[in-house]
């Protein structure tokens, strides 16, 4: 059973270890932005707050945030994007962006599990 | 085409210069070595007819406003004057230096001047600044008198400028330049903006609301005397964006409607030439009591002589010298050819010829808003994108009809949008020919839509891949 | 009606017809009656096409252009020669009646000049990267130290003192109302070059700009070292036409190189429109302001150009853009562009060399004359300064008397009655002669 958490802005959360966490951006996010071709990637020992813009990911047409759905501290990101942005949209639940030192465990709590988002998504669509 | 560099080749010049008269130095005996290039740099080298060539070639693989017509929303591409070409060449003006002293520049101090006036018969302002090279470097100037005004009051705990949702980038993108906070305020059904909405957004940390009006919608704003008085009476100014002035030349005026500072962009709707991306002119003019905040120095009349006034409080200069004044000058000879009767009726027919193409159309593209519109109008082309030829999809279809196609997903609230401009200088003949070809690319939507993924033909490329441009930039030219 | 509005009596019936309307005036029906203008608005009487080019012209015959008379006048804006040629491609139609090129497949001719242009200001400046321009070189000089700011993160600038007054009076204004202080660096008064002592904790950049307003030419090589030492970017000013012959900033060190680019076949015009351009290292790519074209194939394999990078832009990004520019002086990029291919690597350099002569033999004549001394004994490219005997104002009036525009009187606060002098390739000897008789006259 995957302890993999989901927010409502379509980032997904993959809790690693005691107290960090992988963010990415899901599927559904990564379909909707169309090819991907720079990703705009935090610094390590950023502070951030749930709901923090904590990357861009642009396409040609648009450049979206993604906000990180927990607080903490940024120990690494994924510079492999920096050369590669297509991984998003090859490989979205792999394709992590930073990983965080969370400060908040109980913010998981509050986010969506996989029944629980992809009923979301359905509801949205 | 190849690029001018692959067309190089040594031994020859396009130029004819002189031998120097002068005692020649060794050029490191005048420079030392350190500081002197070690190999030359790499332009090309061609001759005169090559060159031209070149450039011509270029030329005819693109199109323009005196190839073809160019609805383009929001951008106002009417017929640029031949005569105004003339004018801003004459010698007098186009050989001018702008240290010169105002014993020499008269003619063109009286210009400025007279220009001023103009830009303030039509918009109700008391003065204007020719400082502002474009309409964003307008509304930049905008926003730091704005920011100036309120720090001098001592109000700086003003730091929020409101926009709507329906507003260009270039607002929010100059409003956060300036260190405001930008809030949206949602539009209403009839695309006005939502007055509940903006009051619950007024307060006295309020600076501002930056508006175009009629809208980027193409609607003018019912209640834009009541959205003035709101922001009034929070003590914030308004702020005009002038990209759509093209509708109200002597219908109504930007400052009767209440706004306290804006901008025009001379190459919408005073007939000078986008040149492909510019120079345009974005002058910024303002209410009486904010003259003194104008970037100086300022042309002055002081009964029969001229001169360079910088007004008490100004924000400073904007642009190295007076702004772009060979586009000002076009913008002079327009306003004279036309006349006041000459603005009202470009537009009345600029106002005419919007609301006969969403007429025409409506039933195919429906409208964003169920109203006539002014000088603009935005279609929805969902019912296509649905059938399966998106917004994007019509656009390119457009072109293989020989059309510039219209402004296509802006403004971002309508889905799908095409925003359509047609400006007063197009027949009513190349409206009915426009009408016709979408009425086609409709069709051709329910039967065939996948004949719009190859679109467009028959235009010297075809759809160029965006993605491998922004994923592995390739910007210059590399032997 | 106007010779410009192709809408006739007989179409506008037919139009409002088809609307079910009576008159042009109930298209205006949405605007409230009290905001209606009740009679025509205040502006003279339309002029037809004759008087219009009679009236206008007196007014450029009022002038005296530098077509009509000897000029020495600098600071910013140059007298340079602008080969036939450049004006008849820019008269071209499909060039300058064209909207900025958002559709790639009709808008070829614009992009792959802009691209051209951008790879010869990389040429010239010794840079990866170059934007499509700015609107002129004080504004670059501000996107400059706003670029420093987000790269650094940083909110401080070190500004020369020998950048042009009006391009520090811009970066004031811009750094009062975009977010970032100036610390200003003193010049050396013998040499007249940039001294850079220390550098203020958390300075995001160091602007310097060769040759600098007095004319003298800069090392930039160890302003560069000095900035980097400290964290901070180097953005070099540069005069497009000295590159020919001085090494580019570029092979100097600097991070960004910036300038104003009327000097390349772009008319005086009192000053606008004008050309910044605005030149950097690679990594700097995705800060950069402005529209940036890039080169790419369509489906079927046919070089294309489009612009590119643009979630960098306002019209993308909105609040968050590198800049709320949404132009470039695509004309005037265009006009530069011919430009450097009519005078390609060789005519560049001999126009250089031709203002570098001429300057110096200008120089040599008047410190003939005894009352002037140089007050920089930096090296010069096409402009110098003098100091005179007497207010160069005076001076300039009865130069003037003999149809001459003398150089431009520098402000208070340096040389003593500075005179600023700038000799292009266009002066000759004669009219140098000329000059030196006329100020040694004057003196006397």
């Amino acid at each position: 059973m995957s302890t993999r958490k989901y927010s409502r802005d379509h980032e997904w959360v993959l809790p690693e270890g005691e107290n960090r966490a992988k963010v990415g951006i899901t599927e559904h996010a990564a379909k909707a932005l169309g090819d991907i071709v720079f990703v705009e990637l935090p610094q390590e020992g950023d502070s951030v707050n749930a709901g923090d813009a904590l990357a861009v990911v642009e396409s040609v047409k648009a450049a979206s945030d993604v906000f990180t759905p927990v607080s903490g501290k940024v120990v690494a990101v994924n510079d492999s994007l920096e050369n590669a942005p297509e991984q998003i949209n090859q490989t979205p639940m792999e394709a992590w962006l930073a990983v965080i030192e969370i400060s908040d465990a109980g913010e998981l709590d509050a986010l969506l599990d996989e029944e629980g988002y992809r009923a979301f998504c359905e509801q949205e669509d | 085409m190849s690029t001018i560099f692959e067309k190089s080749h040594t031994g020859v010049m396009g130029v004819s210069l002189p031998a120097c008269d002068v005692p020649e130095t060794a050029i490191d005996a005048l420079i030392p070595d350190a500081l002197l290039r070690d190999a030359p740099p790499d332009l090309p080298e061609v001759s005169e007819p090559e060159a031209i060539r070149h450039f011509t070639g270029l030329s005819r693989l693109n199109y323009g406003v005196d190839t073809g017509f160019y609805p383009l929303g929001s951008c106002t591409m009417k017929y640029n004057p031949k005569i105004n070409e003339d004018m801003a060449r004459l010698p007098g003006f186009a050989s001018l230096h702008p240290l010169q002293d105002v014993s020499q520049t008269r003619g063109m101090m009286k210009l400025m001047v007279a220009l001023d006036e103009m830009l303030c018969a039509v918009t109700g302002m008391d003065r204007f600044t020719m400082q502002p090279a474009a309409g964003a470097h307008g509304e930049l100037t905008g926003m730091m008198i704005m920011k100036a005004y309120h720090e001098s009051r001592g109000e700086t705990a003003r730091t929020k400028v409101l926009v709507p949702d329906s507003a260009h980038g270039t607002n929010p993108s100059s409003a956060a330049l300036c260190g405001y906070d930008v809030v949206t305020i949602p539009s209403d059904s009839r695309g006005n903006m939502d007055i509940e909405k903006l009051k619950a957004h007024t307060d006295d940390h309020t600076a501002g609301l930056m508006l175009t009006n009629p809208n980027t919608l193409g609607l003018f704003d019912e209640n834009i005397c009541e959205v003035a008085d709101i922001v009034h009476r929070a003590g914030g100014l308004l702020y005009y964006d002038g990209a759509n002035l093209n509708a109200i030349m002597g219908i109504s005026r930007p400052a009767d409607m209440g706004f306290d500072i804006m901008h025009l962009n001379l190459h919408k709707t005073f007939s000078t030439p986008h040149g492909g991306g510019g120079p345009g002119a974005g002058p910024v003019g303002v209410r009486r009591d904010l003259t003194s905040y104008l970037p100086g120095p300022l042309p002055v009349k002081n009964g029969e002589t001229y001169g360079w006034e910088t007004p008490e409080k100004s924000i400073g200069r904007i642009h190295s010298f007076h702004g772009n004044i060979g586009v000002a000058i076009r913008a002079y000879a327009y306003i004279l050819s036309m006349g006041a009767a000459g603005l009202t009726q470009a537009s009345e027919t600029a106002v005419l010829n919007a609301n006969y193409v969403m007429q025409k159309l409506k039933g195919i593209y429906p409208p964003a808003y169920d109203r006539p519109c002014m000088h603009e109008c935005v279609l929805s082309a969902k019912r296509q994108k649905e059938q399966g030829a998106s917004a994007l999809d019509i656009a390119k279809g457009l072109l293989d009809c020989g059309f510039h196609p219209p402004t296509v997903y802006f403004p971002l609230i309508v889905k799908e949008a095409m925003m359509i401009e047609p400006t007063e200088t197009e027949s009513k003949e190349t409206l009915d020919r426009f009408i016709e070809a979408m009425r086609e690319l409709a069709e051709k939507a329910e039967t065939d839509p996948e004949w719009f993924h190859d679109a467009p033909r028959t235009t010297p490329v075809g759809r160029a891949d965006e993605v491998a441009a922004a994923r592995n930039p390739v910007l210059r030219w590399k032997g | 009606m106007s010779s410009y509005i192709p809408i006739g009596e007989r179409e506008r019936g037919a139009m409002l017809g088809d609307l079910g309307l009576s008159g042009v005036d109930e298209l205006f029906a949405q605007v409230p009656p009290a905001l209606r203008l009740d009679g025509p608005l205040d502006l003279p009487d339309a002029m037809p096409e004759m008087a219009l080019i009679s009236h206008i012209r007196s007014l450029a015959e009022q002038n005296c252009d530098m077509d009509h008379c000897v000029s020495y006048l600098g600071a910013g804006v140059y007298d340079h020669f602008i080969p036939a040629a450049v004006d008849h491609i820019l008269r071209r139609s499909e060039f300058y009646t064209a909207y900025t090129p958002y559709q790639p497949e009709i808008s070829q001719g614009t992009l792959q000049a802009v691209f051209e242009y951008q790879s010869m200001i990389c040429a010239l400046t010794g840079m990866d990267v170059s934007n499509a321009s700015l609107y002129d070189g004080a504004t670059a000089y501000a996107e400059a130290a706003l670029l420093a700011c987000r790269a650094t993160r940083r909110n401080s600038i070190a500004v020369s003192a020998g950048l042009h007054p009006h391009v520090r009076e811009v970066l004031a204004t811009y750094g009062r109302f975009c977010g970032f202080s100036i610390e200003t660096l003193p010049l050396d008064n013998k040499q007249g070059t940039t001294i850079i002592e220390k550098l203020p904790e958390g300075t995001a950049a160091v602007l310097v700009s060769s040759p600098n307003f007095y004319g003298v030419i800069e090392d930039i090589a160890p302003l560069a070292d000095r900035a980097h030492e400290a964290g901070a970017l180097l953005a070099a000013g540069a005069d497009p036409v000295s590159l020919a012959l001085l090494k580019p900033p570029g092979e100097c060190g600097a991070d960004i190189v910036v300038g104003e680019g009327q000097a390349l076949g772009n008319a005086s015009s009192f000053g606008g429109p004008l050309l910044g351009f605005f030149a950097a290292r690679e990594k700097y790519l995705r800060q950069m302001p402005g529209r940036i074209i890039g080169q790419t194939m369509d489906h079927s394999g046919r070089t294309a150009y489009v612009m590119t990078l643009q979630t960098r832009e306002q019209h993308i990004r909105r609040e968050k853009a590198t800049s709320n520019i949404c132009s470039n002086q695509a004309l005037n990029a265009l006009a530069a562009a011919v430009y450097m291919t009519l005078m390609g690597q060789e005519g560049l350099k001999r126009a250089a060399n031709l203002c570098l002569q001429k300057s110096h033999y200008a120089y040599e004549q008047l410190l003939q004359i005894s009352e002037i001394s140089a007050p920089f004994s930096g090296p010069f490219f096409k402009e110098f300064v003098v100091s005179l005997p007497l207010a160069p104002t005076t001076v300039n009036e009865a130069l003037w008397q003999r149809g001459i525009v003398g150089g431009y009187a520098l402000p208070q606060g340096g040389p003593e009655n500075g005179w600023l002098l700038a000799v292009t390739e266009k002066r000759t000897k004669a009219q140098i002669d000329s000059l030196a008789d006329a100020v040694k006259e004057v003196l006397a």
